[in-house]
């Protein structure tokens, strides 16, 4: 049987700020079974230009990632949010144009974010890492309401040697990240990390795990303001057993 | 109402700093998103009935001009009237003039977000009648001289400590002197106060939240019960609704019901669910001698006819502001008009104009709580989204904001471009982090830091180490 093979979009901040979870996304591809690509053509899904209500940058960049990843199996992202934007909305923009709405259908069906990918559509969950540490799980909203993952994490999180997993109250809110929103609204996105870091630390967990970027910058840096030592990672560093560099917003003094 | 959207960055800073908004605020929590969630877990065909109430509403908007006139000949045979207003101004008009075709010097009133939409209070008042507000909560702002913060909990923004500084002031003259401070003896004293008040009104005035097509009946969904006296007590009873929520059959009315208490308090059903049906028959032992219902456009046939008529679907239980962690975090008056939360956003923009709520749909993080929790599953966030691109088509929003998006773009749309600058940047970026992983300060990002440090990036970009990994390979 042929290798599935897959084509990893690295997403913007994933690329400009953490480099270790899209290697730790392509390890755990590879270790369930799939050939991995990461096309060079890729910057960003366009969601900042989407969600300014600026559709004509939205359009043009959807289009190069429905070419640049024309020709895989399977989209596969370490991002609710970006594969939410591909997924959900990309069709959208193509609402009057056949041939691109298509397209876009197309690309939408194969696209899928990192841990749903692996528990819902390769099933793999024989996960090779060991993270001693209380650790708890903030749900992003995109990859939570628009894709439904909820379960998949914690799931592989379940199969981490020595990790304790320990859900905070409100885990589902949103911590005031939203794209744009954080620097247009930095008061109310300050306030609403502020009640996220307050579930986090009420939780009694040593260290915060997420599917997104944007998501987990917004928190480590309010934590990181209050002086707290909750550490940031991303689930996909913790799976992959990728987790010896400095945490998110940690130095090599921390 | 005066609308003051265009200030709600101002009013935002306001909103955080004021402590007795903050701890009012933290009663959300508890008081409605708690109890939302047991009576949803307890009713196992809950997500069943959304979509049933979904394809109710959506039915009912297909045919909404065949509902109301049908709604119009059921309450004319009933012995009572419809009137018709285009507008706010056509609306206060003609209950103005019912009231004064009853001389009416008092007006008791229900609660009613239609009368708040259009203004009634100030122009009744101005016509020289007494007007109280007979919901608690909507009392406790009469005396405040504050319009409501919330669409079914208009006085949350409201300590018990101001509640009972208010009475204290206000309640002196009725001969109550001592400063109560629990909610029982609160509630009984306003209750002593307001009865003389219902027994004294002319006109009693109350909302609709649903009026039934097939009876020509109108219902209202009260805690309090002083929405059944508000309809009963004064010899003429008007009722003021906007057009769209005429439902076909009282079977229909009842499944939105058990949708409306859940969604709204987390309650199975309300205390009081009252149907005015007409005037008192001769058989009646009580009722109103005049029955008259002022059916209010506003823009809703605007709405029906464009991309946002889904948002007439909603039936006002308040579920989408408290699930917004945007509303939890700065209350509603912030919002500046009638209608706070998501729901408030879109009926403020229609209403008001883009320009004036320009900031409205953009201060939202499109999280998407409120469509999760909305009983007519209203897609809210995608309504916001396109609030956004009308906004962004008409040029309204900053120079800074246009030009940033253009250059942001005309990199990301050049891969090999992106790639070069970033190749440079952002090791810079990281060497200058390394040491403490994270800045308290960046340039151009004051918006981040004045309240969250702005964590260092790794170093090198993932396509360059990638690139520099797969040449080490071939």
């Amino acid at each position: 049987m042929n290798k599935p093979n897959v084509g990893l979009f690295v997403t913007c901040l994933v690329d400009l700020y953490r480099p270790n979870v899209g290697f730790a996304t392509i390890k755990l591809l590879e270790q369930a079974g799939c050939t991995v690509e990461v096309p060079k053509s890729q910057t960003c899904c366009g969601q900042p230009a989407l969600n300014s209500g600026d559709y004509a940058n939205s359009r043009d960049i959807a289009k190069q990632v429905i070419e640049t990843f024309a020709n895989f199996d399977y989209v596969v992202a370490p991002s609710g949010s970006c594969i939410g934007t591909i997924k959900t909305h990309y069709t959208e923009l193509f609402e009057n144009d056949p041939e691109w709405l298509n397209k876009a259908e197309d690309l939408s069906r194969r696209s899928h974010e990192l841990f749903s990918f692996l528990t819902d559509i390769i099933k793999f969950d024989a996960v090779l890492s060991t993270f001693p540490a209380k650790a708890t799980y903030h749900d992003s909203c995109s990859g939570l309401r628009e894709l439904g993952v909820k379960n998949q994490p914690r799931h592989l999180l379940g199969n981490v040697k020595d990790l304790t997993l320990k859900e905070m109250r409100n885990s589902e809110v949103c911590c005031g990240f939203g794209g744009t929103f954080c620097v247009k609204y930095p008061e109310i996105s300050t306030r609403m990390a502020s009640d996220k870091v307050e579930s986090i630390t009420a939780s009694g967990a040593e260290v915060l795990l997420g599917g997104d970027m944007g998501c987990l910058l917004n928190i480590s840096g309010r934590l990181k303001r209050l002086d707290s030592t909750v550490k940031v990672y991303h689930t996909a560093e913790v799976l992959a057993d990728m987790t010896n560099i400095p945490a998110i917003g940690d130095g090599e003094n921390d | 109402m005066q609308s003051n959207s265009h200030n709600f960055k101002k009013n935002v800073k306001g909103a955080l700093q004021d402590k007795e908004l903050q701890i009012a605020l933290a009663h959300v929590q508890e008081g409605f998103i708690n109890k939302r969630a047991l009576a949803v877990d307890k009713l196992a065909e809950f997500e069943q009935l959304r979509e049933q109430a979904k394809q109710i509403r959506n039915h009912t908007l297909e045919h909404l001009d065949y509902y109301l006139e049908r709604y119009e000949q059921a309450v004319t045979k009933l012995g009572g009237q419809v009137h018709w207003a285009r507008d706010s101004k056509e609306a206060c008009e003609i209950v103005l003039n019912i009231c004064q075709q009853a001389e009416a010097k008092s007006v008791i009133k229900g609660k009613s977000m239609v009368s708040e939409e259009i203004g009634l209070n100030e122009v009744l008042e101005q016509s020289g009648m007494d007007v109280i507000e007979s919901d608690l909560g909507e009392y406790i702002l009469q005396l405040a001289e504050e319009p409501p913060s919330h669409i079914i909990a208009p006085a949350i923004h409201k300590t018990r400590d101001q509640i009972s500084d208010l009475f204290v002031k206000h309640h002196a003259q009725y001969g109550f002197s001592e400063r109560q401070t629990t909610v029982p003896n609160l509630v009984n004293e306003a209750r002593a106060v307001l009865r003389k008040r219902f027994l004294e009104a002319d006109v009693g005035i109350t909302g609709g939240n649903f009026l039934v097509a097939e009876t020509g009946s109108n219902i209202i969904v009260t805690n309090e019960g002083n929405g059944d006296l508000s309809c009963t007590l004064p010899k003429v009873h008007i009722v003021t609704s906007g057009i769209e929520k005429v439902v076909p059959t009282l079977d229909d009315a009842t499944a939105l019901l058990r949708l409306l208490g859940r969604s709204a308090t987390g309650q199975e059903i309300t205390s009081y669910t009252t149907f005015s049906s007409g005037p008192k028959r001769p058989e009646d032992l009580d009722g109103p001698e005049q029955y008259h219902v002022v059916l209010v456009d506003n823009v809703r046939s605007k709405m029906l006819a464009d991309e946002f008529r889904e948002m007439l679907r909603c039936i006002r239980c308040g579920a989408c502001m408290n699930h917004c962690p945007v509303y939890g975090s700065v209350g509603g008056h912030v919002y500046g008009w009638v209608y706070p939360g998501p729901m408030g956003v879109v009926l403020s923009s229609m209403n008001l104009g883009l320009e004036e709520t320009k900031d409205l749909a953009n201060a939202c993080t499109l999280n998407g709580r409120c469509a999760e929790v909305c009983p007519v599953k209203i897609p809210l966030p995608d309504l916001l989204r396109n609030l956004r691109r009308q906004q962004h088509e008409a040029r309204l929003n900053s120079l800074a904001v246009r030009y940033g998006l253009n250059i942001w773009a005309a990199i990301a749309k050049r891969p090999a471009i992106y790639a070069a600058m970033m190749r440079i940047a952002m090791p810079l970026m990281g060497a200058l982090g390394r040491k403490r992983g994270r800045f308290r300060y960046f340039p151009l990002a004051g918006g981040w830091t004045a309240g969250r440090d702005l964590p260092a990036p790794q170093g090198s970009t993932f396509q360059s180490l990638y690139s520099k990994r797969t040449r080490q390979k071939t």
